[in-house]
């Protein structure tokens, strides 16, 4: 049992780890401010919530594995906050900002 | 492999740190800062350094970033000017070879050290016990180094009012920094009402928990401050006239009780800051909530900047 959930931490934080770098790959390649947000939101949201599935078998305690989702559910709060923000002031800006 | 991770991160903020020093404009050298406070938080959380990584993110990476981006905001009428200067060449060599010249020395004199550097660590341990705190960095800031933090609370003190000496004449006693003025439908304004009581539970925790586990003060009111600072830019809050006396004895009263209880150590146990036995938690308890709302008023007061209109 240990085994099995040993191995979905591993391949869960490892896709994780993927969107983190198709995440980071995305905002070095793609053009505008608009497409970088985009790319940087998949790593946010999904890599950070595929870390912390992964390792929620690994917490010891309930009230640990809250904390961790909790972390993920802050995370994704403050990151489309912001994105949003962003966005609105680089459309205001124009599109040679 | 533990070892890559602490090569990639040590690597990382060599990089980063030349990264920063080499940007030319402002406002990406102040990111670069902020991430480069992030990734020392994660250095120290490598060396056990919870406490210090708390810190370092709350203090070095938030509340240093926001002093700084608001500089900057400050500075962009003529960054464009000071960027197009360049010193002549013997200035930049001098800098180049001064700037090196310390460097060179504090490598020095670190790998020089011989032996495992000195420390009080295995002290703490064997009195700890003494002061009811579980957490040694607690009971070191508040029971075995209480002047050091009682200085720092004093200090933050100078700062803002280093801060709001930088008004000008007429609006001496005004309210600090512009009126914020966000679109009450937008998402600054929502972002601003979902996220404070999240956040300041989460302060509150912070600062409970800093007798037993790594947290404390610092880290919780500087928390609960930026929820402060997220109310006041989303327009939901004002930040205060800086002459309000409330505000004024709010400040001083966390170190006022400080200095207090410390002074009742001189006729109670013999000495400035000492503690009678058996109370040491109690009196550090009492400090300790004292110091908490002057410090969110004071690292919030110095985000929010100096005053820049009248009090009405």
């Amino acid at each position: 049992m240990s085994t099995a959930l040993d191995i979905f931490t591993v391949v869960s934080v490892a896709a994780g780890a993927l969107f983190f770098l198709a995440g980071t790959v995305g905002l070095l390649r793609f053009p505008d401010v608009f497409t970088h947000i985009h790319a940087l939101g998949k790593a946010d949201n999904l890599g950070l919530g595929l870390v912390v599935l992964g390792l929620l078998p690994q917490v010891n305690g309930l009230l640990a594995g809250l904390k961790l989702v909790a972390i993920w559910l802050i995370v994704l709060l403050a990151g489309a906050a912001v994105s949003q923000m962003i966005a609105r002031a680089a459309r205001r800006a124009g599109p040679h900002a | 492999m533990i070892a890559a991770v602490n090569a990639g991160i040590a690597l990382l903020l060599l990089g980063l740190a030349i990264w920063t020093i080499a940007a030319r404009d402002t406002f990406a050298a102040i990111v670069g800062f902020v991430a480069y406070g992030l990734l020392l938080a994660l250095a120290w959380v490598a060396l056990r350094g919870v406490d210090v990584a708390l810190t370092e993110a709350a203090i070095g990476g938030g509340l240093t970033g926001v002093l700084l981006i608001r500089a900057a905001a400050k500075l962009r009428a003529t960054e464009a000017a000071s960027n197009a200067e360049r010193p002549a060449l013997p200035t930049r060599l001098a800098a180049a070879i001064m700037a090196g010249g310390v460097t060179a020395a504090l490598a020095l004199v670190v790998l020089r050290t011989a032996g495992p550097a000195p420390t009080l660590a295995p002290e703490v341990a064997a009195n700890i016990g003494a002061t009811g705190v579980a957490n040694p960095i607690t009971a070191v800031l508040l029971a075995f180094r209480a002047m050091d933090t009682l200085l720092e609370a004093i200090v933050l003190l100078f700062a803002l009012i280093g801060v709001w000496s930088l008004a000008p004449d007429h609006l001496w006693g005004g309210r600090p920094g512009a009126r914020y003025r966000a679109d009450p439908d937008g998402i600054l304004a929502y972002l601003a009402r979902l996220l404070p009581p999240l956040g300041i539970i989460v302060g509150f925790y912070i600062f409970w928990i800093g007798a037993d586990l790594p947290g404390g003060k610092f880290q919780g009111a500087t928390i609960l401050a930026a929820m402060w600072l997220l109310a006041m830019m989303a327009g939901l809050a004002d930040a205060p006239p800086v002459s309000r006396r409330w505000l004024r004895a709010a400040l001083v009263a966390g170190p006022a009780a400080f200095i207090a209880v410390g002074a009742a150590g001189v006729g109670i146990a013999g000495a400035f800051l000492g503690y009678p036995e058996g109370l040491a938690k109690a009196l550090i308890i009492v400090i300790e909530v004292a110091l908490l709302p002057s410090l969110v008023l004071t690292l919030g007061l110095i985000m929010a900047g100096a005053p820049e209109r009248t009090a009405a």
